[in-house]
């Protein structure tokens, strides 16, 4: 069916796009949007048009283009409506800013802990909104979604949460890194109190997160078809290395999963839980946190890899500072630019070539505040 | 605003924190009250008779009914049904000697401690060396002055703990406690305090970006400033940044 566009929609589209290729003009740019501009103004074009230039964005030394893309949205953490409708405005306007890419994209994924306290109404209230995506919906598990009734009610929403797919020539690959060993029985928790006791990032009485046993050995026989060269992306919610215990920034067998994914040349990590700009590279593995939709977490005090360039510190005034959705650009080569989205801020891009050159190019831009 | 109506409305707010401080004392840390029959197992006697609710049309002889007051004590769970003329330090024994009957053998500092484990108070242990305080009846301490410092200041910052990490206790209204945004008091930074608040167009203590957080994200109710709850949160606050050097008016 044909959309139809009213001319104000159009206006404020093509604003929309010239102010977003503004934030990244270098100078050769500058004159492209400049001369558009000036035709603009001596009646060469339509005087309502703000004449969409498309504005050079690859970084520098950067050749290649992106094979295709997909958006991201995570960490929703809904209450139901009555409870808490801040959080559920949160998942609403990612989805309408994933909705409104265009081109779309191929896929959207979702990086976990739809729910705050994984229940029943929480997960079946994610599961309604994120039904309006117009791209398909790919999902991953988090501990907020899953401590209640040990994924009961995810699985049957949303089917096993360990999985893998293809996609134009990548190996996609979902893992479910929140596995706890139980530290419930013998404290003698109800089902709620295991599930609050895992919501709290702070709380010392549960354990660390895994990938575990059975999970790594579905993994290796996953990719064991693969060869060396392959193009592969796992997506994790928590991070698949050892950043802060005890925020569970951290997967405890981090280092044998990192020994499955070693003999890739390259290969792409992306995880959510942290509620940050987070990047890191451990020798041919690239890690790229994604953002929430209903707080920021802070850094952690410790541990920080050397290629994050942090956020500054979120305004505590505007709930949606430091939260926001995002895209993800698959290049040929596998490698990903990651754009995080924020929506108070700026979009900021870290780059493969960023990662690749180990934080020498396409630097980000830094902090203006300190996170302490 | 003139000066007399600012003074006048200085005066409302000094009533009205009056006010709410003898309703937390009469409440104890109770969420709830209601008219029960007193509990047989209630350390409280219920014995002083009193008058019915002014609500009732008809005032009715004077029954077991109207001598309790229910509490529901702060874990939100256990109710003690207390003499509804009790008040203050009897009323929180009560409420604790319940607590204690329900809970064989628990200790709440510990548990606070093993789940949420905050920075231990100062050693203090150099107080006790030296050869100056002999004789000097304010500084000769011993190893007991110490362990009370110790125990009492602990104690304090692991109420403040439970407050920081419950909804609950906060009183939030939309599920959300201090530890969403500031997992072990980070990113709190008392010690950059008082500063120019930009977003507020004036100078701020921490107690007022306390207060600022439980009328917003945490949509709870004005906190007292000099009230148990807004003195527990400071504590634990200013606990968990031990080490850092104060630096006021930093942003």
């Amino acid at each position: 069916m044909a959309t139809l566009k009213s001319v104000e929609t159009k206006y404020l589209e093509e604003r929309e796009a010239l102010f977003r290729g503004m934030r990244n003009l270098d100078r050769r740019s500058f004159l492209k949007v400049s001369a558009a501009a000036l035709g603009a103004t001596a009646g060469l074009a339509a005087p309502h048009s703000f004449t969409p230039v498309s504005v050079a964005q690859e970084p520098a030394g950067a050749a290649s283009q992106p094979a295709f893309r997909f958006a991201y949205i995570s960490d929703s953490h809904l209450y139901t409506k009555d409870v808490n409708d801040r959080f559920v405005r949160g998942l609403l306007r990612a989805v309408d800013d994933v909705n409104n890419l265009d081109p779309q994209p191929d896929f959207v994924f979702y990086g976990g802990d739809l729910a705050q306290l994984g229940q029943v109404d929480q997960l079946e209230l994610g599961a309604a909104i994120l039904k309006n995506l117009k791209a398909p919906l790919r999902i991953m598990v988090g501990e907020h979604d899953w401590y209640l009734d040990l994924g009961q009610k995810w699985r049957e929403l949303f089917g096993e949460p360990t999985y893998s797919f293809d996609h134009k020539g990548i190996h996609f690959v979902v893992l479910n890194s929140v596995v706890e060993k139980d530290f419930w029985t013998e404290r003698k928790m109800t089902p709620i109190e295991r599930m609050k006791t895992v919501a709290g990032l702070d709380n010392g009485l549960q354990s660390s997160f895994t990938v575990g046993e059975p999970q790594r050995k579905w993994l290796e026989t996953d990719l064991a078809k693969l060869p060396d060269d392959a193009r592969v992306i796992v997506f994790s919610h928590s991070p698949l290395y050892k950043l802060y215990k005890k925020w569970n920034f951290w997967t405890d067998d981090a280092d044998e999963v990192q020994a499955i994914l070693k003999r890739f040349k390259q290969i792409v990590v992306i995880h959510g839980h942290t509620h940050q700009l987070l990047t890191n590279r451990i020798g041919n593995i690239y890690f790229h946190g994604l953002l929430s939709t209903a707080w920021p977490w802070p850094y952690a005090p410790e541990g920080m890899p050397e290629l994050t360039i942090q956020m500054s510190r979120p305004d505590p005034f505007n709930p949606n500072d430091g939260c926001g959705d995002g895209e993800v650009r698959v290049h040929p080569d596998g490698l990903v630019d990651k754009v995080y989205s924020l929506w108070n801020r700026n979009p900021i891009t870290v780059s493969r070539t960023y990662l690749a050159s180990m934080g020498k190019e396409d630097i980000p831009p830094k902090p203006n505040r300190p996170s302490y | 605003m003139n000066q007399s109506l600012m003074r006048y409305r200085g005066r409302l707010a000094v009533l009205g924190g009056l006010g709410l401080l003898l309703a937390a004392i009469v409440a104890g840390c109770g969420q709830e009250t209601k008219r029960q029959t007193a509990a047989k197992d209630s350390a409280i006697d219920a014995k002083m008779p009193f008058g019915s609710d002014a609500d009732d049309a008809q005032p009715a002889a004077e029954t077991d009914a109207d001598k309790a007051v229910e509490v529901t004590s702060c874990d939100g769970e256990n109710k003690v049904a207390v003499d509804k003329d009790l008040a203050g330090a009897e009323l929180a024994q009560a409420l604790l000697a319940q607590w204690k009957r329900d809970h064989p053998g628990r200790d709440w500092v510990a548990d606070e401690k093993a789940a949420h484990a905050f920075n231990p108070p100062a050693d203090n242990a150099d107080v006790l060396q030296g050869g100056q305080s002999k004789g000097d009846v304010y500084g000769n301490f011993t190893q007991r002055d110490l362990v009370t410092w110790s125990r009492e200041t602990e104690k304090f910052v692991a109420e403040g703990s439970r407050i920081f990490h419950g909804g609950d206790a906060l009183g939030s209204t939309v599920g959300v406690s201090c530890d969403m945004c500031h997992p072990h008091a980070s990113n709190t930074h008392p010690e950059t305090y008082p500063k120019f608040q930009v977003q507020l167009g004036r100078v701020a203590l921490l107690r007022d970006m306390i207060e600022w957080c439980i009328e917003n994200p945490v949509r709870g109710t004005h906190l007292d400033p000099d009230g148990p709850t807004m003195r527990a949160l400071e504590a634990y606050i200013m606990a968990q940044r031990k080490g850092a050097a104060m630096n006021y008016g930093k942003h």
